[in-house]
């Protein structure tokens, strides 16, 4: 395959950010084209529909359902609230009343002759949706969402979990290949963006949850501490909805994987400012890497954060398998004939020059582009 | 039709869109070309069309051919560029998302399960009266899970009507949106009841895009499954499709509409069966799903396990089989936790692939249990209709056999065709061999083949147009046979003589608990008189002899006398031995320890 290569994860100290921010279903978007937004502005809001509570009413008063509309005592379209008298019957000369009422406040919006059933329709659920990050509105989707650009660092990380949170970033440790233990969380990580190292372990993280922190990010997770924090495994890479206190989202991998020096200098250089931040990944149906977010109030300029370069001689890339996962390196050969690789299959490679000067062979498909 | 020399086909899988080129040389066709590209539909392209161009300009590099004008591929050929028929089938964008819904679970909801799976969807919930979970429960369910289309089925031609009106209330309810698309009606095919079809319109029209056809259980006795799944194809094509990025304009270069991929296979499976007379087990094991198919005695069943596969779903296999069973299969020493986070780190760079021969048999490992669990999720469902009244006998009361037995005769199976990257793209044809016999333990005398280069889908939308080139390329450039494999059920005393095979005029006694591969090269034809053990069963009773008609192929005559069920020694270097013993059967090379 010509292109069969992984594009690097955006790491930029400056690029232009593009959110879009959608509604789950039709509604109204509240913002102008230009306007300044900050994270928590809401910029499109909608009426889910409520769920409509079938009520057994015919069952409930031992009648046919062919004779419901005779005993019904509300039309269909009427809103009725809880408690209100949905039908009655009597008996025994007008002694026995068998009653049936709402249970919940809503509209009558089905009357079933063949079940017997009636249907209420609940109240809408209001949905909002906020802008996450600041910026300016530069795009309008009709009664859908919006576009909110900005000016800024960004961030992306391989995997993440926990969905959009806010907060000052925090540097816990040294170096990139430091891993953060219990000892090395404080109480002032109180809804901070933690950044680790190599990896953070699994108290650690459990203790920077329990003191608060916002979000954790490290180089790598060792898998069974992931496990245990969730306390269910993950069979899919589809993430961002669970209810975790502090969101977790890591660089580079899983096991203990050195952050890349470049993404630790960057967090390094933002420490103290607020950032936007969102573990949710998706990897089928659509790529969705986790993310950290610091916007700045420049103007917008440039080119967005998109990857555009193409593996080259001299292009400087990552190794994203074993037996060399984790290392830098520069391409120095791009061969067009498949080469025989140690698993036995023939692949198109790359000749990949280490910072130790040693040459390797890599199969293509087995390195990411970094962005210069 | 006219005479039609060249042919282009593309599969758009979820990660890779796979082109290849047919050409009529002579008479016959032949598969010329092959190109391939990373699949487009999602961002930042939004637009499967340019993965598709993407793959055929490797096509036109390699072949010297011109196939693309403007940016889009030229049908029919014209001053010289482009082909006669391009079709395409699809799987991208998580393919087809259905719900289906029925009044008993193990009766009318199972039947529209088949219905739906036979069709090329994926099951994402099944909701029947009978299922245990509330009316609230099901709505809310339905609500999360947006599919792209439901079928609702239910009562025989006659029979109850409330029930079906019921589970229309549940819909009407929920109020369910499609995945795809804002301001969109959800598609709904109703195959229930004949009689209870106007009630249920008059619930939902208006609410939903509803569809009304055949009932696909008209009585206990006869399921009629194609009119459902002719509706659901045409939905697919009209709305699915159209809402997916890119298609729309995909469906203006196709010469026939675009078929699902499952869909297609399919096709190809049951043309295989038909044409040999043989029952057929077939998978295709992708990054995010694994399909089985199986034809026997000319029934057919497909079966999706959503979430198998090797590498979106890799973590799932390692959930639902566990570390363990996935560990029992690798062969040198390896740390759990190291295993643990390969496979997680395969999940989150799911086209990276295995440099390294260790990390090609983890690979392989995982495959076998994902082979092994989607194939026990077929096997519950091919199986006869449930609620059938029979007439018995005194002696089927005894044996207990109820209705619903197994569709799936292993010991009556003749060939297993795997596909997919992990089968189609192992280094070496044993490795498959190996994977297919660790993963569906066949019994009796079995072929094992694989699709060569991981074209059945094209070839299975090739052959509802033209069933003769889509035949010649497959038996040519498709299907490649592996070699016979003879395994007798049962178990015996390791080490001792399991069978003696007399092959070639030698007698051969092969102990039990190992595997002897004999050479027997691709269509050569042989005659072995099998000895088994006297608790060994080779279909004609314990220990009674069989002569049996093998084939060979490229990894040749394949005894396998580790008995049914496989037994693989408990303890770790003991287990590690007998996998090393096995390997070496085939000639496969073993690594040193890993993550230790």
């Amino acid at each position: 395959m010509a292109t069969a290569y992984t594009p690097g994860l955006t790491v930029s100290s400056g690029t232009i950010i593009r959110k879009t921010r959608r509604l789950p279903l039709k509604g109204t978007v509240t913002v102008q084209p230009g306007d300044r937004v900050e994270p928590s502005t809401v910029v499109a809001r909608t009426d889910l529909p409520g769920i409509m509570q079938t009520v057994r009413l015919c069952e409930q008063l031992g009648i046919d359902p062919s004779e419901i509309n005779k005993h019904l005592m509300v039309s269909e379209g009427d809103f009725v609230e809880r408690g209100t008298l949905l039908a009655e019957i009597s008996s025994l000369f007008g002694l026995i009343k068998n009653r049936c009422a709402s249970p919940v406040d809503g509209i009558l919006e089905m009357i079933s002759p063949i079940t017997g059933n009636v249907g209420i329709r609940r109240r809408p659920i209001p949905v909002e949706v906020t802008a996450y990050i600041n910026g300016t509105v530069s795009e309008i989707i009709p009664d859908e969402g919006v576009v909110i650009e900005a000016a800024g660092a960004l961030v992306q990380g391989i995997f993440g979990v926990g969905g959009e949170r806010l907060g000052a970033i925090t540097v816990a440790v040294d170096s990139p290949d430091a891993v953060l233990d219990e000892d090395g969380i404080r109480e002032d990580f109180a809804g901070k963006v933690v950044v680790a190292g190599a990896n953070i372990t699994g108290r650690a993280l459990k203790k920077a949850a329990s003191v608060g922190a916002a979000a954790v990010i490290a180089g790598g997770i060792i898998d069974h501490d992931l496990v245990d924090y969730l306390g269910h495994d993950i069979g899919v890479a589809i993430t961002g909805q669970e209810e975790v206190p502090s969101v977790l989202i890591v660089t580079e991998g899983f096991g203990i994987m050195p952050m890349a020096a470049r993404t630790f200098n960057l967090l390094k250089s933002l420490a103290g400012k607020q950032a936007s931040v969102n573990g949710a990944t998706q990897i089928r149906a659509g790529v969705i890497r986790p993310e950290i977010i610091v916007t700045t109030d420049a103007q917008v300029t440039g080119a967005d954060g998109e990857n555009g370069q193409s593996l080259n001689t001299g292009a400087r890339i990552r190794i994203i398998r074993e037996p060399y996962f984790g290392l830098l390196a520069t391409v120095s050969g791009l061969p067009k004939e498949t080469v025989m690789i140690e698993s036995g299959a023939k692949v198109r490679i790359l000749l990949a020059k280490l910072a130790t000067g040693e040459e390797v062979t890599v199969p293509r498909a087995n390195v990411e582009i970094i962005e210069d | 039709m006219p005479d039609i020399k060249t042919i282009l086909a593309t599969d758009c899988g979820s990660t890779t869109t796979k082109a290849i080129l047919i050409e009529k040389q002579g008479a016959e066709y032949h598969l010329t070309v092959r190109g391939e590209a990373p699949t487009t539909v999602e961002a930042p392209f939004d637009d499967v069309t340019i993965g598709v161009a993407n793959a055929v300009r490797e096509i036109e590099e390699i072949s010297g051919k011109k196939i693309l004008q403007n940016g889009r591929i030229q049908v029919p050929k014209k001053d010289g560029a482009g082909v006669d028929i391009y079709l395409s089938t699809s799987s991208a964008g998580g393919g087809l998302q259905m719900t289906v819904a029925g009044v008993v679970k193990s009766m009318s909801a199972e039947s529209a399960e088949r219905a739906a799976l036979g069709a090329g969807a994926i099951i994402i919930d099944s909701i029947a009266v009978d299922d245990g979970r509330k009316g609230h429960e099901e709505v809310t369910r339905i609500r999360e899970l947006r599919p792209d289309m439901i079928l609702v089925s239910g009562g025989t031609d006659g029979g109850t009507v409330k029930h079906l009106v019921e589970l229309a209330e549940i819909l009407l309810s929920a109020d369910p949106k499609p995945r795809l698309g804002t301001g969109v009606k959800l598609p709904v095919i109703y195959a229930g009841n004949h009689e209870a079809a106007e009630p249920v319109r008059q619930v939902l029209d208006g609410k939903v895009d509803l569809k009304i056809v055949e009932n696909l259980r008209p009585t206990m006795e006869r399921e009629n499954l194609h009119p459902a799944r002719e509706a659901i194809h045409e939905l697919f094509l009209q709305h699915v499709m159209q809402q997916a990025p890119g298609y729309g304009k995909l469906m203006t270069w196709t010469s026939a509409g675009i078929m699902s991929t499952p869909n297609a296979v399919g096709k190809i499976i049951e043309t295989i069966a038909a044409q040999e007379g043989i029952n057929v087990l077939a998978a295709d094991i992708g990054g995010a799903t694994t399909d089985v198919f199986s034809v026997f005695s000319g029934a057919y069943t497909r079966t999706v396990s959503a979430n198998l596969g090797m590498s979106y779903s890799i973590c799932n296999v390692l959930a639902e089989a566990g570390i363990e069973d996935i560990r029992r299969w690798v062969p040198f020493a390896a740390d759990e936790g190291y295993i643990r986070n390969q496979l997680r780190n395969k999940m989150i760079r799911p086209t990276t692939i295995p440099q390294t021969l260790g990390d090609l048999y983890i690979e392989q490992a995982v495959s076998r249990e994902a082979l092994r669990l989607a194939f026990l999720h077929h096997k519950s469902l091919a199986r006869e209709l449930k609620g059938v009244q029979q007439t018995r006998t005194i002696g089927d009361a005894l044996s207990q056999s109820g209705t619903g037995k197994s569709l799936v005769r292993m010991m009556d199976l003749n060939m297993i065709v795997g596909s997919g990257g992990v089968l189609s793209h192992a280094p070496r044809r044993a490795e498959s061999a190996l994977m297919m016999l660790d993963a569906y333990a066949p019994q009796g005398v079995t072929m094992l083949a694989v699709d060569s280069i991981f074209m059945m889908p094209q070839l299975g939308i090739l052959s509802t147009i033209m069933p003769e080139a889509a035949a010649q390329v497959f038996n040519r450039d498709c299907l490649i046979k592996l070699g016979t494999a003879i395994a007798p059920l049962g178990t015996a005393p390791e080490g001792q003589a399991a069978c003696a095979v007399t092959f070639r005029g030698s007698r051969i006694e092969v102990p039990f608990g190992s595997i002897k591969v004999l050479p027997l090269r691709a269509g050569e034809k042989e005659t072995v008189f099998v000895e088994p053990h006297r608790t060994l069963d080779m279909g004609e009773g314990r220990g009674r002899p069989a002569s049996v008609e093998v084939e060979g192929g490229v990894v040749g005559l394949i005894i396998d006398m580790r008995g049914r069920p496989i037994s693989i020694p408990a303890d770790d270097s003991a287990r590690i031995k007998k996998l090393a013993e096995w390997f070496e059967a085939f000639k496969l090379p073993i690594p040193q320890a890993q993550g230790l």
